[in-house]
């Protein structure tokens, strides 16, 4: 399963975010073509994403972008610019139902088959109201483009009529609800943004609750938070040695032929080896075996 | 009187003229004794013996703030002086006005660390016959001792001074903290005129330019902007490149073998500098390590380290802002020194030889490593050598911290426009995509390959530099020259030519 645990919103129309970005290392960056940009730029941002998509630079880091509705006269000229540049998630601007997302799947693969590639574009649906809420368990497997669902939180509680407090009980159902729905669905789960971006505190107290939650990752609209939120993802130094034991044990195993080992009188199995790996895999990501945070 | 014939074997000595056998003519009865004081600068000019081709002096302490070197400049061109060689141990935009007195013949030649704004560009473009010589802190007191740069009349601005000439940085309304660059000056130049607005009752101690120093003092309104002195508060960047790179340089340190209990410390000022600092105290407070000293310009963020208890003491050549400024005079263990005891490579003990690790910033790095920190992407004079190649060539460590790229300008090239630090004493080049270890260090190198740093060739920073900015057109560069870069000993290291 990819390391989904940063999500970069990069207004399209701000050069100076596309141009830098892919310095930040988040694990996937997210070209805005919809709110964050305003309507007299939304051709140039639209023109300057396509290229940014192409550009060496963002060559081995996952690439999503929020489109501009269908029903929007935007939504078709993004879809067909950003497909041609070859992006890898198209991100859904607001998810009601289960047809928002087979719609703009339906548009996705007239595109593909027009430019004739074989990539098949990604979806991840962004839920920001309390139909899309409540709708969240049919939406999440209603495609096998899906590869995660995600919470809009300012859109939602203004459909809620309430706001946005700094406990977050009023977004209490929806994680709950969206990061269920993904999970029977076995696709991402992913936060809102803590828009608040000088609270360091409000958004390391934020990100340990969600990932407490279960969920994937979080969206995020400053390149400063991302080396918080990966720090809070990166597992503890003892996570660490026990997941390297668990690898040693098992390499051991199969070399002697042994089917299974236990390490401190405590079986290892496949599911153990595979949550091993994956605490590997986190500590890496989070430069603590090598490589950058 | 003693008879000169009991001394007749003795030559070269000379009798004592009174006759102390007559009753005392000395008048104790309220005479006014010689005063230092002058009614006015152009008094003090009188005094000085100053003529036309000598060589006068400033500091650089008030920085963007200072009401010293135009005033007295002003009226240096009034009284009718010439060809005079202005050597300022740097200057500041605040300094444009020399321009006309170049044009005008006052000023032919000068000395500094620094050019930058209109009158960079000014040289820049062939302004001057003879090239600035550009040299660094250190550098230039080499220049003094070594007897080139021999300065008649040094005018000292100064916060607050004594009717004696005790004088000093750390209080008054203009306080500049530090006079570390004005200490030589006050040791060295034949006369020394002090500058202030501020008169204490005598004697005025501690002090750092003293007494026996100084020959005229003249009161003014205001020797400095206190807006304009300190750069303002120190305040914690949000650039998030800045930030990247500051956290990459720490990760350098922490991980440089250098990094443990005694060890020291020199950042500079600017976004990625200062966050480095901070960077390393939350890293220090972690790993429960001291550092024995923080050299060079000290800013907030290291009198911070030393109120805590992180810094045991704080040398001080130049205070960056007020609030160092203000603890040099309140910290017993913040101490200033004068550029001698900082950088000069000729001083029996320049701090920076015992400095572990030191944090620079540059304008362009080559893939030799080679820094220049004094001309931009179009050759214009705009920056300053400072304590660059000093620290550089003297630090166990030194880091040079600059982005890969800025907007569409390379960082790092192929070769630098000017060298002011030559490549063999810098160590590690951290940029925010990558960083590169010089091939000599080839411990460094692993060290850090170890603690899961990405490190990579400088070449290939330099390719990717390239790849995204593509080639710039070369600059189109005259044969005259308009600046000698001068190194720490006084050699010629490059030149700079004005724009064809």
């Amino acid at each position: 399963m990819k390391l989904r645990r940063s999500m970069l919103f990069v207004p399209g129309s701000n050069t100076s975010m596309v141009c830098n970005a892919f310095v930040y290392r988040p694990d996937t960056v997210m070209f805005d073509l919809e709110d964050s940009v305003a309507i007299e730029e939304k051709d140039s941002a639209r023109l300057m994403v396509y290229h940014a998509l192409q550009h060496f630079t963002y060559d081995d880091m996952e690439t999503a972008v929020r489109v501009n509705p269908l029903h929007s006269i935007y939504g078709l000229l993004d879809l067909e610019a950003v497909i041609r540049a070859g992006v890898d998630i198209i991100r859904l601007p607001k998810t009601d139902t289960v047809e928002d997302v087979l719609q703009m799947q339906e548009v996705i693969e007239k595109i593909e088959f027009k430019i004739g590639t074989d990539k098949k574009t990604k979806l991840l649906a962004a839920i920001e109201s309390a139909q899309g809420v409540v709708n969240a368990v049919s939406i999440a497997s209603c495609s096998d483009r899906l590869m995660g669902i995600a919470l809009g939180a300012e859109d939602f509680v203004r459909d809620l009529h309430t706001q946005r407090t700094k406990a977050g009980s009023e977004l209490m159902a929806a994680r709950a609800q969206i990061l269920l729905a993904a999970r029977a669905a076995k696709i991402h789960a992913f936060d809102s943004v803590f828009s608040d971006v000088r609270d360091k505190e409000g958004f390391i107290r934020e990100a340990k609750y969600i990932k407490d939650l279960g969920f994937d990752g979080k969206s995020l609209i400053n390149p400063n938070q991302i080396s918080v939120l990966h720090k809070i993802f990166a597992p503890s130094k003892n996570d660490v040695e026990w997941a390297l034991d668990v690898i040693e044990a098992s390499t051991n195993a199969k070399e002697k032929g042994l089917g299974v080992v236990s390490i401190d009188g405590k079986m290892v199995d496949a599911p153990v080896i595979a949550r091993a790996q994956w605490t590997l895999e986190l500590a890496k990501a989070s430069g603590m075996l090598g490589g950058d945070e | 009187m003693i008879d000169s014939k009991e001394i007749k074997n003795i030559t070269k000595l000379t009798p004592n003229k009174a006759d102390f056998f007559k009753a005392s003519s000395k008048n104790h009865s309220g005479k006014e004794r010689f005063s230092k004081i002058c009614e006015s600068i152009e008094e003090s000019i009188k005094r000085s013996g100053l003529k036309d081709g000598m060589t006068i002096s400033f500091h650089h302490a008030f920085r963007g703030g200072d009401k010293v070197l135009n005033v007295v400049m002003d009226i240096i061109a009034k009284m009718g002086f010439k060809d005079l060689t202005l050597a300022s141990s740097s200057l500041a935009s605040v300094h444009d006005p020399l321009i006309e007195h170049i044009k005008n013949g006052v000023v032919t030649q000068i000395y500094t660390s620094g050019l930058r704004s209109k009158l960079g560009e000014a040289i820049s473009k062939g302004l001057m016959e003879k090239p600035v010589q550009v040299h660094s802190h250190g550098g230039r007191v080499h220049l003094v001792k070594s007897g080139e740069l021999n300065i008649d009349v040094a005018f000292i601005g100064v916060p607050v001074i004594d009717r004696f000439g005790n004088a000093t940085g750390y209080k008054g309304r203009s306080k500049c903290g530090s006079l570390g660059y004005a200490m030589t000056d006050a040791r060295y130049a034949k006369y020394v005129v002090a500058i202030s607005e501020s008169l204490e009752e005598y004697p005025s101690f501690p002090a750092s330019i003293t007494q026996d120093q100084v020959d005229s003092i003249v009161l003014v309104d205001e020797v400095g902007d206190p807006s304009q002195i300190g750069e303002g508060a120190t305040r914690m960047t949000t650039n998030p490149k800045e930030l990247l790179l500051a956290r990459r340089a720490a990760r350098v340190i922490v991980n440089s073998g250098l990094f443990k209990n005694g060890y020291s410390l020199q950042t500079g000022t600017g976004g990625a500098s200062l966050a480095t600092t901070i960077f390393l105290s939350e890293k220090m407070e972690e790993e429960n390590i001291t550092a024995s000293f923080g050299l060079g310009g000290i800013t907030g963020t290291m009198v911070y380290m030393l109120k805590r208890g992180q810094i045991k003491t704080l040398l001080d050549v130049q205070s960056f802002d007020e609030f160092a400024a203000k603890s040099l005079g309140e910290n017993l263990n913040h101490i200033e020194i004068s550029a001698n005891q900082y950088a000069n490579p000729s001083s029996k003990g320049a701090a920076i030889k015992q400095l572990d690790v030191v944090v620079l910033s540059a304008l362009e790095i080559d893939i030799n490593f080679n820094v220049n920190v004094l001309t931009g992407s179009k050759g214009i004079l705009r920056g300053a050598s400072g304590g660059h190649c000093d620290t550089a060539a003297e630090a166990k460590l030194s880091i040079i911290v600059a982005p890969l790229t800025r907007g569409r300008i390379p960082t790092i090239v192929n070769r630098v426009n000017t060298i002011i630090t030559p490549g063999n004493t810098v160590d590690v080049v951290v940029t925010d995509q990558g960083v590169a270890v010089n091939p000599k260090n080839i411990e460094l190198k692993q060290r850090l390959k170890k603690a899961g740093i990405t490190v990579v060739e400088i070449e290939d920073l330099y390719k990717k530099a390239i790849k995204i900015c593509g080639k710039p057109k070369p600059i189109n560069y005259s044969d005259k020259v308009v600046a000698t870069i001068r190194y720490r000993d006084g050699s010629v290291l490059d030149v700079v030519k004005a724009l064809a």
